[in-house]
């Protein structure tokens, strides 16, 4: 009884080994993931036409009008002076506010979707200092904040009880989530005051703006183009992802897969959660398999791990592709890879209390508020590393925050409000 | 003849004495404590026949190195679960540790051994609450782990924000990063490794002394150990700061291999209570080889390895991981009784017969019980 149930304990766990080990075996000639495998398939039937299927995660997200319009904005023209990024938008839809104009200091209620990156650490930071100086002016009387610490459920309690009980003037939310803080900010929008939404969108165009970088699609067309251009085809890229199901961070990938594709580039993507761990461990067994070319990632935070992955493993350095925190920036110069900052504008913190400014004034502001967003190349990393000399590791260069009180200080202290 | 069987044996010795070194080794070897040594030996076969770069000697003590911190967490999740409780707030402690260094270290060399004592003592204090709360106030330890978990991750968060502060100086980092360079055949042999070797070998000498006795007895029956003199409270204390003890150090090993990142460290307590399970150690206690905890965490590690390897993606991670532990569990306790009802069950199909008629007639074991 003992030795056969033993038997069984060593030989179920084996056959499990041996069946992952064996049933695969096709897979080792070209690893890859199932996704990057099925978006191979995809892209060669019908990227063309952009009327493809919704068949694996990838496609779900992807949407080739989006895709053309993001491809087209990243050089269009922007309204405004490039002195103030954080002011300036692509010409479209104006929303007219003169109903709105009025006298004296607002009370504003912002419903946060978290604080719990260090991006969005950076941003609320700005966003508190340019607060400070809308109550100076009296623009702003007062903002109530709920922090919803990433919790769909939490943000849209939040949302109710700013309508129900937050004696509200204007409202600004930044959305956790997509599809399921779409009601709550419509009901925002049926109290008749103000809605700025900004970073992530709501999946109706009730709010008076809705303010964004580019998208999350220029994000990924501009790093997978640098990456294509820096190697060979055939090249191996490991792609290194935070979390599925965030639309901003799905769209850098799928464009990117699809650009992979296009180049001949070999993709395997993964989800690390940041955790810098999951990242060596990751880079440590693929580095183990084969040579890695390039390393892509769909955020910054995570991108020295993924370097000292290299330099643990003895391997040249990778052609990668990081975000604008100093951390990225710094480890970038230090070792001299070949490599390029995407910047997803932190500045976007600063413009809806400005946004909110403007309503009460009665002047008209763009319905879609996209605002620019610029990679940091390699030839103006020393510059904006020289700016932000001094800065913590978990800063962002393109915080856009350099003319307001308080600077450099509080984002050196890096005191969370 | 089940019955004379039994008397012949129990005239004789202990069942598990017999025979000679390799009777015993291959009996030990049938035990799930012992089962998982086989099992490392055969994922690290697939291993390396999926990816052959894998078997070079380079590579392999690479691998040791970055599973030391699992395989040390989970030995300290060994000694509780061993005693016959559990250690939820491990996964906290590691990433408390990992968030003070980062902040308490920064940059500044002179700081790195005051801040590691203090990391030291903070660890030893969250098993004496662990420990006191569980024994003397009798709150279940799930409860009471569950507890300090989740106040641990509220001070995490208050502490960063829930973001990444910088790294600490790179001379900290380099226990977890570094190691012996220009060995032979090798080329390096991480610092993580070697700690892991020398608690390894600390923790079975201490299974050995009194303590490590006394505290398989405790798991088995309490009541027994209580009547015979023994103080159970302090020996569950004391298995509870060893448990956070091992999380003190697989946080200073992650804080130089991975980096400051509040994400470090969540989710290391199921992932040492699985490779605890994996290696055969009974949930509820009384049964089980430290050893086999270690090693129950480097076939975690393989099999995840090995997923990676053949291309199955890695959100299957966990799906994969909760499986595992509820197999090893069903198959440790149904192996484990096995062996205690060794004549019970002689009959190769295990019939409804023999059992029933079986069990009330066959008094226990002394060896095995």
């Amino acid at each position: 009884m003992r030795r056969t149930t033993i038997g069984r304990s060593v030989a179920a766990l084996s056959a499990l080994a041996m069946l992952a080990a064996c049933s695969t075996d096709e897979s080792l000639d070209e690893p890859a993931t199932e996704s990057a495998e099925e978006g191979a398939d995809d892209g060669g039937e019908g990227s063309e036409d952009g009327g493809e299927e919704a068949e694996g995660d990838s496609d779900e997200w992807f949407d080739q009008a989006d895709y053309d319009e993001q491809f087209e904005q990243r050089s269009a023209t922007f309204e405004g002076d490039p002195e103030q990024p954080w002011m300036q938008y692509i010409d479209g839809d104006m929303t007219d506010t003169s109903d709105y104009a009025s006298e004296g200091a607002k009370k504003v209620c912002f419903s946060n979707a978290s604080i719990d990156n260090p991006w969005r650490q950076t941003g609320w930071i700005t966003m508190n200092q340019q607060l400070e100086v809308l109550q100076e002016d009296g623009v702003i009387s007062e903002m109530e904040t709920r922090d919803a610490q990433a919790d769909d459920n939490t943000q849209i309690a939040d949302i109710d009880y700013f309508i129900s009980e937050g004696n509200c003037d204007a409202f600004v939310i930044s959305p956790n989530s997509t599809a399921a803080l779409t009601p709550a900010v419509e009901r925002a929008c049926d109290t008749g005051l103000p809605v700025v939404v900004f970073d992530r969108g709501v999946e109706t165009d009730c709010p008076t703006t809705f303010i964004h970088p580019i998208g999350g699609y220029a994000w990924g067309i501009d790093t997978a183009e640098f990456l294509s251009e820096n190697l060979e085809e055939g090249d191996k890229v490991v792609a290194l992802r935070i979390l599925p199901g965030v639309d901003v961070l799905e769209h850098r990938w799928a464009a990117a897969e699809q650009i992979f594709d296009e180049n001949g580039i070999e993709a395997v993507d993964y989800f690390t959660g940041a955790d810098p761990a999951e990242i060596k461990n990751i880079l440590a067994d693929e580095l183990a398999t084969g040579e890695v070319q390039g390393v892509w990632m769909d955020a910054g935070d995570g991108a020295v791990a993924a370097i000292e992955a290299f330099e643990d493993a003895g391997q040249d350095y990778p052609v990668m592709t990081g975000e604008d925190e100093m951390s990225f920036l710094r480890k970038w110069e230090d070792t001299g890879l070949t490599g390029l900052a995407p910047v997803y504008s932190n500045f976007q913190w600063r413009t809806p209390l400005l946004a909110v400014e403007q309503i009460f004034a009665g002047e008209e502001v763009p319905t879609e508020w996209v605002l620019p967003q610029v990679p940091i190349t390699e030839d103006e990393r020393a510059d904006f590393l020289e700016a932000n000399d001094g800065m913590p590791d978990g800063h962002y260069a393109k915080f856009g925050g350099e003319d307001l009180p308080g600077y450099p200080d509080v984002w050196q202290e890096r005191i969370i409000p | 003849m089940t019955t004379a069987d039994a008397t012949t044996i129990r005239g004789t010795t202990l069942p598990m004495s017999e025979g000679g070194t390799l009777g015993r080794l291959g009996r030990a070897l049938r035990t799930p404590g012992g089962a998982v040594f086989v099992l490392v030996a055969v994922l690290l076969i697939c291993v390396i026949v999926a990816n052959p770069n894998f078997g070079e000697p380079g590579s392999l003590i690479r691998f040791i190195g970055r599973t030391a911190p699992i395989a040390i967490a989970a030995m300290g999740q060994y000694f509780v679960i061993v005693s016959g409780e559990f250690d939820l707030s491990m996964g906290s402690v590691v990433t408390m540790q990992v968030v003070l260094a980062g902040n308490f270290i920064g940059q500044d060399e002179s700081r790195v051994l005051p801040v590691m004592l203090l990391m030291v003592v903070l660890g030893a204090l969250v098993g004496v609450v662990n420990g006191l709360a569980t024994t003397l106030l009798k709150v279940p330890s799930f409860i009471v782990t569950l507890g300090t978990m989740l106040a641990l991750s509220g001070l995490v968060l208050y502490l960063t924000g829930g973001a990444a502060t910088g790294n600490p100086v790179d001379s900290f980092r380099q226990i977890g990063r570094g190691g012996i360079e220009g060995v032979l055949v090798l080329e390096v042999i991480p610092y993580p490794a070697i700690i892991l070797l020398v608690l390894a070998v600390a923790a079975v000498w201490l299974m050995r002394r009194p303590f490590g006795r006394t505290l398989v007895a405790v798991g088995d029956n309490p009541q027994a150990v209580h009547l015979s003199g023994s103080a159970t409270w302090g020996l569950k204390t004391r298995a509870f700061i060893l448990s956070s003890l091992a999380a003190t150090v697989a946080g200073i090993i992650l804080v130089g291999y991975a980096g400051v990142h509040p994400s470090v460290g969540q989710g290391y307590e199921f992932t040492a209570i699985t490779a605890v399970v994996v290696g055969g150690v009974v949930l509820g206690g009384g049964r089980g080889w430290v050893l086999s905890a270690a090693a129950g965490a480097f076939a975690l590690e393989l099999l995840f390895t090995l997923l990676n390897f053949v291309g199955v993606a890695s959100t299957w991670r966990d799906t994969v991981q909760g499986v595992i532990i509820i197999v090893a569990v069903a198959v440790g306790a149904r192996a484990w009784q096995g062996g205690r009802r060794r004549r019970s069950a002689e009959p190769t199909t295990p019939g409804a017969e023999p059992r029933h008629t079986g069990t009330p007639t066959t008094p226990p074991d002394p060896g095995t019980t």
